[in-house]
Parts: C-alpha cells; sequence; structure tokens
C-alpha cells in the first residue's frame, strides 16, 4: 500500500471528491449497521434492544447470561481444538505435496496436478453425502477429526505453496545439496522460510475458514464434546432462547468476538493476508 | 537410477495429500454418480439397481425445479452486485478520500464474521415490528412488512445478506489490482485529456479483468455453496421459497436420509460447477488474453 500513495491526477477534487467520501461513507455506515446494531443490543438492558437513547445504561449481563446459559465454554475449547488440527494438517500436507510439484520431476506429475486443482472446484462443502457415510464406516462421526479430514489436503495450499516454492532460486537448493542436506533438510531450511509471509497468510485464511464453518460440522457432530461454535450458537440461538434478542446477541458478538478484535487488531496483516492468498 | 529415485522421492512427498484427496474429493464424487443410479438402502430392503429411477423422480420433484430457479435468481443478483460493489467500494477506497482506513474496515468487516453469526445479526435486523430495517422503514411512514417470512420478499433478503458478506472480500482483490497499475498509465491519460470515466472504461477497467476473473470464479462457487444463512434465517422457507440446491441435498440427506436422492441432486450440483468451471476457464480466460 505504498506506491498507490503518489497523487493520481484522476483522484477527485473539490466537489467530486466530497461527493464521493460522502458516497463511500453512506455505503461504510450501512455495511456496519448491523453489526453496530448489535453491538447495541448486547450491551444494553433488554428493554433498550430496539430503543435507542443516548442514556440508556450499559451492562455485561447480557453476556454472563449467554456463558452460563449454554456450554460456550467447551464450544470455545472445541473450536480452538479444530482450527489447530486443521492448519497443522494442512501445513504439512500441503508442503509436502507442494515440495514435490515444485522441485521433483515425475511421471503423472501433471495429471496429478491436475486432480489436485479440481478440489477448487469441488469443494468438501458440497460434498456432505458422501463424506458422511466414508467417515461413518470409519467410525469417526461426531468427533473433531471427523469435522478436519475432508479439509486437511487444501488444493489452495498446496497451489500457493506450490507457487512460493517455484520462485525460490535452485542455486540455494543446490547449495545446501553440496553442503550434505537432505531434501527434507533443504525444504525445512531454504524453502520454509523463505515462504513465511505465504505460511502466515494462509494461516489467516484457513483460521477464519474453519473457525468460520457451520455446515459440515453441522452434520458431523451432535454432542458438547465435539461441537464447534458456529453449531453451537445456532443451537443455542435456535432451541434455548424464545426470542430474547440480548442475549443472542450477546452470544454473537461472543463467538466472533476473537476474529473480530484479532482482525481490529491487525487489519493490515488480514488484508494484506487475504489479497496474497487471492493473487496467485 | 538417479531419476527412478527421484520419481520415488517425488510420489513418496505427495503421497498424504493424495490419499486424503482421492478419499474426501474423488471419490465422494464418483460415488455420488454411482450411487444416483442405485435406490437408498433401507433396514430388510437392501440397495437395488434403479438406472435412471433417481434422476425421473429428481424431474418430478417440485421443490426441486424450486431449488433450482431459487439458486439460479440467487446466483443471478449475488454474482454482478457483489463485483460490481466490490469494484466500486475498491475505487473509492483506492482514492485519498478521508477516513479511508475506517471505510475499509467498514466494508470488508463482513469477511471475517462467522455468516451463521452474521444472520442471527441479521435475523433481528429484518425482525418485523421490532427490527432495525421495520423501525427505520417506520420513520419515513411505511408499513410494516415480514420480509423473511412473506414468499415476495424471503429470496431477496437472503440475497441481500449474502451480497453484504461477499463484497468486502472481493473488494480486496480489486484494491490489490488497482494499487499494481503503474501510476505513469495515469498521467499519460491525463495528458491525453481522457475524463475520469474514459479512464475507468479504458484503462483500469481491462486491467482489472484478469482479477475480475478470479472473483467471478469465486463468486459463482460461492453462489452455489453459501446455505448457512439459510439455517438461520428462513430454513427454506416460506413453502421452499429460500430452498437453495445445497440445502435441497441437505434436507433430503439428512432430514429424510434418502441418501440416494441426495446423491443424485449432488451429480446435479457436480455438473454445474463443472460446467461453470469449463464456460470459466475455457471460454473467458482465452477472450481476456487476447484482447
Amino acid at each position: 500500500m505504498s506506491a498507490a500513495e503518489t497523487i493520481s491526477p484522476y483522484d477527485p477534487r473539490g466537489s467530486g471528491r466530497l461527493l464521493e467520501t460522502v458516497a463511500a461513507w453512506l455505503l461504510a455506515i450501512l455495511w456496519i449497521l448491523p453489526l453496530a446494531y448489535a453491538v447495541w443490543t448486547a450491551f444494553h438492558p433488554p428493554e433498550y434492544s430496539a430503543r435507542f437513547e443516548l442514556l440508556a445504561p450499559l451492562t455485561l449481563d447480557n453476556f454472563a447470561r449467554a456463558w452460563s446459559a449454554a456450554p460456550f465454554a467447551r464450544y470455545f475449547l472445541n473450536t480452538v481444538m479444530l482450527v489447530t488440527l486443521v492448519l497443522a494438517c494442512q501445513l504439512v500436507l500441503c508442503t509436502l505435496a507442494a515440495y514435490a510439484f515444485a522441485r521433483y520431476e515425475f511421471p503423472g506429475s501433471s495429471v496429478a496436478f491436475a486432480l489436485v486443482l479440481a478440489q477448487l472446484m469441488i469443494m468438501p462443502d458440497v460434498l456432505i453425502v458422501e463424506n458422511y457415510s466414508t467417515l461413518n464406516s470409519l467410525g469417526l462421526i461426531d468427533s473433531i477429526p471427523a469435522i478436519a479430514l475432508p479439509y486437511v489436503a487444501s488444493a489452495f495450499g498446496i497451489f500457493l505453496l506450490r507457487q512460493t516454492f517455484k520462485t525460490v532460486p535452485r542455486e540455494l537448493d543446490d547449495a545446501a545439496r553440496v553442503e550434505g542436506a537432505s531434501a527434507m533438510q533443504t525444504l525445512l531450511k531454504v524453502y520454509v522460510p523463505l515462504g513465511r509471509p505465504i505460511y502466515l497468510a494462509y494461516g489467516l485464511v484457513s483460521v477464519s475458514y474453519h473457525w468460520n464453518n457451520f455446515l459440515w460440522p453441522l452434520i458431523v457432530t451432535s454432542s458438547v464434546e465435539s461441537r464447534p461454535l458456529t453449531v453451537g450458537l445456532q443451537v443455542f440461538s435456535s432451541t434455548d432462547q424464545g426470542i430474547d434478542w440480548s442475549i443472542i446477541c450477546a452470544a454473537t458478538l461472543m463467538t466472533s468476538a476473537p476474529l473480530l478484535v484479532g482482525f481490529l487488531l491487525f487489519q493490515r496483516q488480514f488484508v494484506q493476508s487475504f489479497m496474497r492468498a487471492g493473487i496467485r | 537410477m538417479h531419476r527412478t529415485t527421484a520419481a520415488i522421492h517425488g510420489w513418496l512427498l505427495l503421497l498424504p495429500a493424495m490419499a486424503i484427496l482421492a478419499l474426501f474429493t474423488h471419490w465422494p464424487a464418483f460415488a455420488a454418480v454411482l450411487d444416483s443410479f442405485f435406490s437408498t438402502a433401507r433396514p430388510r430392503r437392501p440397495r437395488r439397481f434403479v438406472g435412471l429411477g433417481n434422476y425421473e423422480q429428481m424431474l418430478n420433484d417440485p421443490v426441486f425445479w424450486q431449488a433450482v430457479s431459487n439458486n439460479l435468481w440467487f446466483a443471478a443478483w449475488t454474482i454482478p452486485a457483489s463485483i460490481a460493489l466490490a469494484m466500486l467500494m475498491a475505487l473509492w477506497v483506492n482514492d485519498r478520500i478521508a477516513g479511508r482506513a475506517f471505510v475499509r474496515m467498514a466494508y470488508f468487516t463482513p469477511t471475517v464474521l462467522p455468516m451463521i453469526a452474521v444472520a442471527n445479526i441479521w435475523l433481528f435486523f429484518y425482525t418485523p415490528q421490532y427490527g432495525l430495517l421495520e423501525q427505520l422503514l417506520g420513520l419515513f411512514g411505511l408499513p410494516s412488512h415480514n420480509w423473511l417470512g412473506s414468499k415476495d420478499t424471503a429470496l431477496a433478503a437472503i440475497t441481500v445478506v449474502a451480497i453484504w458478506k461477499e463484497a468486502g472480500f472481493f473488494m480486496i482483490f480489486y484494491l490489490a489490482a488497482l494499487q499494481q497499475i503503474p501510476p505513469n498509465l495515469s498521467e499519460a491519460a491525463a495528458l491525453e485529456g481522457a475524463s475520469r470515466w474514459t479512464y475507468f472504461r479504458r484503462v483500469q477497467f481491462p486491467l482489472l479483468m484478469p482479477t475480475t476473473l478470479f472473483v467471478l470464479i469465486n463468486a459463482v462457487i460461492n453462489a452455489f455453496r453459501m446455505v448457512d444463512h439459510i439455517f438461520v434465517l428462513t430454513r427454506g422457507g416460506p413453502d421452499n421459497a429460500t430452498t437453495l440446491l445445497l440445502f435441497h441435498i441437505y434436507q433430503v440427506g439428512f432430514s429424510f436420509w434418502d441418501t440416494a436422492y441426495a446423491a443424485t441432486l449432488t451429480t446435479v450440483l457436480l455438473a454445474v460447477l463443472a460446467l461453470a468451471a469449463l464456460i470459466q476457464y475455457g471460454v473467458l480466460e482465452k477472450r481476456i488474453h487476447y484482447r
């Protein structure tokens, strides 16, 4: 975001600039409005949930009630375990596969690469029925690994890392080999460190994707012990609470809080990571 | 000998990822097609080959046709609207307007929130009488309306949520692409006396085409994949007015447990995605490069 700081002759001036600023702000306010509404409701007593008075008393009571009304602590733990498991497996599997595609010549590699890319279009998200029966026959239904497994070999990750590894100069690779490093050592000492920004970008995208994923976890989990936050929130807001909006808004904000706070604190990294992950 | 070892190493490195991919992507896609030719196994009635029987059932299933038309409508609005908005947002945020950081944050925030959570917020937003939308319309003296409960507006209501969720995500790709356009292009265009609109139409828009293709592919996939919010907002109702294909697959597979019919529907969805891939990579990619 530095090159663009030179002023373009097409940067709006005068009334054009005012108009553009107003329009951009109106859209921004419109975009943030549902969220602002939820924040208002969550931090005020229920009687103010649809009434806007400047001096309405603030309260954390809704959060306390939501927290004690459902096993959110357990759901948080499950989600943290889930995203950790998914990311750890993805990093290992994708790094190995990407290294093979980037630096090895072997028969069938282009066919294998095409088979990997097929997953970009046909994501596990749409294969719910068949994947359920596979995991059922493996006896893994209602467990955290069952949520993770279909996603751990990520075509997106393999593709991204392959592109990165291809930009590593061959000379660095050769130099490491001359010094007696094995293929694995070269990968860990040369390729992985050079790919750090991409790993960070991929990690952020993956964590936010799996923190937010809902349909597949809904299908394969049925108990508090394995349910992630998203499914827990849905169960909580659709059954446990009638239409107590204050408590639902509090629960909703609570489940999104870690990502939201992380995003607000590390906005630049988030935006750049998503960009980096998309451009290649 | 050396080439053989390289080949063995390559395949060994690839093996874990390929095994998982085969088990959870290639096999299920193949199994869906296979299962679509069999009946669902029931207690004391094992599955048997039924040929095109499931497809016949599908063609006579009014909910399937409703889901197809809903999904096409959903795609026809979410894809162009989210792309156009994303481009507009990026153009605005790329200019040096006041409070740019806040504006960019506001646009992007929906992207990092779970769809299931924002759906709760939107449910509250749409609530009759009580919700913010109703209150705003009330200020202008407009009558109360049950946005999610009425057949005429429910699909539009969930479409708006999808556009709201996606546009900010696509914006950052456009923003990245805009920032990579060399500044001397705008200087040259200004020297030639081109208007801002001409500069956008003749310089920026064509240079954004690769980004548009990338965003388009994502938007198409999302149009057939985004169903989380339906679970909260409408559960497919009223009267199937908001049932999308994947949601219908979920209902058939996990509410009625008719796995063979669900596999048939999955096959159709896979065919749609494959067709979209063919069109995009085959036709559009060529045109973008030759232009």
